[in-house]
């Protein structure tokens, strides 16, 4: 009887601090993950409504004021500091909703929670590295974070290279340790997401329930799967040049620096060699997540199943040979951007595959319009226009007229802010139940999805027309002519801010009225593993591996 | 949103005449409510234009395509309409359209695209004026590389320095693209940019004209022009370059071949002065030419 008592997995449960700070649990660490993201979008996202207020109108505006509360600079000097301390601000926001809100969310929460319920194991291969893929991440915040107000150049704080820190200008543009700090805070999270990768790997391909073979897998699976891979194959590239920008920084090397033999375009391609399939990381999880969601609400199962698994694997490959479309202005040869231009719109195949298969999915379906679903149907059409407008990009000899405008910006936040934000939001709407076990208010869902939907268009709609016309990105300061869009586009912001407070709202809401969800909120079209499950799930699932037929 | 962009298109317009009323007709910058490129002044921004505007007749259709079928989706199969799904899942000559379609598409714009590609690094003649761009933080050299090279700093315009300037016309000399010392070309040449930096990456970008090329420390990039019109361009630097990255804008003077040849003849050796003496002759059309009208 004491033998059986001790093998009663209640008493495996950690309690308390331990429980989280020492959790080899998938779905504790999933959560942390999300909650992470949570914080990390917030601040991101505050830092981006900063760089809106700055833009609303003509002129500088907010930041040399607060470049006079934050570093008590004066005068002349806060109006330096304040333009440095917008590059800042831009440069944040890219990196914290890159590396610590979008891909915490979708791979560290999402992934981490139900890519191994869905594919029958108990846990991830790897927990106790799960548990350090996590906690590397908040030091690397704290890193970042903390380079905001340490100095870089001359009369300036905070890392003022974008989020691309192209050489020389964050090698000897900046020789504070600010620079210093955010390559450090990108090594520990590029650590933290090669260990989660490699985790994934090893256990999709090991820990599969029997009968669940490879072409059987949930689509959000392969989407993890493919995305490891990329994780795995471009982040050491990311480290390696970083390392290269950082020796160049302090110990005298000179990979970046033309005076001594070096090439600044050298960091170009290694950091795209790495940007480009990040992009991917980025959406492709958000993709799995979309095609789960399109089928539960339409009540049918995924049109083309192949074709959607095997589209993002060409994605996934052929973003890898597609980088130098974000260098057509730096002197490539004819024939290199003839061939990255002819690359690039191959992707556009795969990813109308992807989009046409999810609308035959709600083809000839039942579909009922419940939140997850509103953001998905969201994501679709929002996703289809920054795909157009990518199509337009690829083509050098008009990127040409567009590059480093806010046409760019406009293109890659209709595809990320309002592709892979959106899939977050559906997939935060769909799993939740699941995840909480409480059912949240479907009233609040909905006006968090409109406000939000409402609010993303006008900000970076207009966007389009502003860089057509010719308003260069990154710019604290803009020609009177380009006032009308940016006013709008500001107004756009404040209106997503309110979006951000509803979803705070609804969360708070939820957890304080504690309705009970059930194991499947979603009815006959939820058909993955994870709906068979109690909700929320028990501390280990799958003692008993499921059978698939 | 129609009504919108209805109210915008007005706005637009009138903004547009204003310009035109006031005499500035000539300077070639950004617009109010501009909804699409600055209006082209060469023949190869033309060709970008036309280009945009062709892919245009996909990309609209494709996007408008996905919104009716997913507005066809939400009538016709919400569960009130169709309570009982069809468990269809495969339907391979569909799935074979929606692959070679795009393909088509893809080629029917890759082909116009590598045209308008190479076109750019076609110039029609060889260079009559070379001309080399330097970025700086934060501001341009000029360098003409004729037979007495000579070179000249073009940096942001201050509202100080407006009045002693003579360009105290904000319509014809906007804030932050406006200069102290534009590049001056003449109309109808080919002209050749030699592009460099000296100290972090900037780029020398020119709407009107369809051109940009990234100014990178240690190399020399290349690209040309062949204004059409005489006029003022403006343009701004394109890449991150720090603080001032906003305040580095490129002014280009288009003139007539015979005032090039006086500005270059004083300009060799007194800069200034050469400006001013251009500035004069150039107003004086102006007024010769509106008291025609």
């Amino acid at each position: 009887m004491a033998e059986a008592a001790a093998h009663d997995h209640d008493d495996h449960r950690p309690h308390g601090w331990v429980r989280w700070v020492y959790s080899t649990n998938h779905k504790d660490i999933g959560t942390l993950y999300l909650i992470f993201a949570i914080m990390a979008g917030i601040i991101g996202g505050a830092l981006s409504v900063a760089i809106r207020m700055e833009l609303q109108e003509p002129g500088i505006q907010i930041f040399s004021g607060l470049a006079q509360m934050v570093y008590g600079m004066q005068g002349d000097a806060a109006i330096d500091g304040g333009k440095s301390m917008y590059n800042a601000f831009g440069a944040a926001h890219g990196l914290i909703m890159i590396f610590f809100m979008v891909m915490p969310a979708l791979i560290g929460g999402f992934a981490n929670w139900m890519v191994p319920i869905m594919i029958g194991a108990p846990d991830m291969a790897f927990p106790r590295m799960n548990n350090i893929s996590f906690w590397l991440l908040p030091p690397a915040f704290i890193l970042l974070l903390s380079s905001m107000f340490v100095p870089s150049a001359p009369g300036a704080f905070g890392v003022g290279g974008g989020w691309t820190i192209y050489p020389p200008l964050s090698t000897s543009g900046q020789p504070g340790p600010a620079m210093d700090l955010a390559i450090l805070s990108i090594h520990i999270a590029g650590a933290s997401s090669i260990l989660g990768a490699i985790n994934f790997i090893t256990t999709i391909f090991n820990m599969r329930a029997p009968g669940m073979t490879l072409h059987k897998m949930p689509l959000f699976a392969w989407a993890v799967l493919i995305t490891a891979f990329l994780l795995l194959l471009s982040l050491p590239v990311l480290a390696g040049a970083i390392t290269m920008l950082l020796t160049d920084r302090n110990f005298g090397t000179a990979f970046f620096v033309p005076d001594q033999g070096g090439d600044p375009l050298l960091f170009q391609h290694l950091f795209w060699f790495f940007g480009h399939p990040e992009v991917y990381i980025l959406i492709l999880p958000g993709f799995g997540i979309i095609s789960h969601i399109v089928s539960t609400f339409s009540k049918k199962p995924v049109f083309g199943y192949l074709g959607m698994a095997y589209a993002m694997v060409a994605i996934g490959a052929v973003g890898f040979i597609v980088w130098a479309h974000h260098m057509y202005t730096t002197g490539l040869s004819l024939d290199t951007q003839r061939y990255f231009v002819f690359a690039t719109m191959v992707i556009a195949v795969p990813t109308g595959v992807k989009i046409f298969s999810w609308i035959a999915t709600m083809w000839g379906g039942s579909i009922s319009f419940k939140p997850p679903m509103l953001w998905a149907l969201g994501f679709i059409f929002l996703f289809t226009i920054g795909g157009v407008t990518g199509v337009q990009l690829a083509n050098a000899g008009l990127d040409r007229s567009l590059h480093d405008t806010y046409f760019v910006i406009a293109h890659f936040h209709y595809v990320l802010s309002l592709g892979a934000v959106f899939a977050i939001f559906a997939g935060w709407y769909y799993w939740f139940p699941k995840m909480t076990g409480y059912m949240y208010s479907p009233v609040i869902a909905n006006t968090h999805f409109w406000v939000t939907f409402v609010g993303v268009n006008l900000i970076f709609f207009p966007q389009h027309f502003l860089g057509l016309a010719g308003m260069p990105r990154r710019t604290v300061d803009y020609p009177d002519a380009f006032a009308g869009w940016n006013m709008i586009s500001s107004y756009g912001s404040y209106i997503a801010a309110v979006g951000v407070a509803i979803f705070l709202y609804g969360v708070f809401e939820a957890f304080q009225k504690k309705r009970v969800a059930g194991a499947n909120p979603w009815g006959e079209g939820a058909t993955t593993l994870e709906w068979q499950l109690p909700s929320p799930p028990p501390f280990h699932q799958w003692e008993q591996l499921p059978k698939i037929k | 949103m129609r009504k919108f962009l209805a109210s915008a298109k007005f706005l637009a317009g009138t903004a547009a005449s204003a310009v035109l009323f006031s005499g500035a007709a000539r300077a070639d910058q950004p617009r109010e409510w501009e909804v699409t490129f600055q209006a082209p002044a060469t023949d190869m921004m033309r060709q970008i234009e036309r280009f945009g505007n062709y892919t245009m007749w996909f990309i609209v259709p494709i996007t408008v395509l996905v919104l009716v079928l997913l507005l066809v989706c939400i009538v016709k199969f919400r569960a009130s309409a169709n309570p009982v799904p069809s468990k269809t899942s495969h339907n391979t000559l569909i799935e074979v359209i929606w692959t070679v379609g795009p393909v088509i598409v893809l080629l029917l714009i890759a082909i116009p695209s590598f045209q308008l590609l190479t076109a750019q690094y076609t110039p029609p003649e060889e260079a009559k004026l070379t001309v080399k761009a330097t970025g700086n933080q934060w501001n341009w050299d000029y360098e003409y590389q004729v037979d007495k090279t000579f070179s000249f700093n073009s940096a942001v315009l201050q509202d100080g320095d407006r009045a002693r300037a003579g360009k105290e016309d904000r319509a014809l000399y906007p804030r932050l693209l406006a200069v102290d010392n534009e590049l001056v070309v003449p109309v109808n040449t080919t002209t050749r940019v030699l592009i460099t930096a000296t100290d972090v990456i900037h780029s020398f970008a020119v709407p009107s004209f369809g051109i940009k090329m990234d100014a990178v420390p240690g190399r020399t990039n290349e690209t040309w022009f062949k204004a059409e019109k005489e006029g003022l361009y403006y343009g701004q630097c394109s890449q991150l370059c720090g603080k001032d990255h906003a305040f580095m804008p490129i002014a280009v003077r288009v003139v007539s071949d015979a005032q090039f040849k006086t500005w270059l003849e004083t300009a060799k050796t007194d800069v200034p002065a050469a400006n001013k003496a251009l500035m004069a002759e150039i107003d004086g059309t102006n007024k010769v030419a509106a008291a025609g009208n």
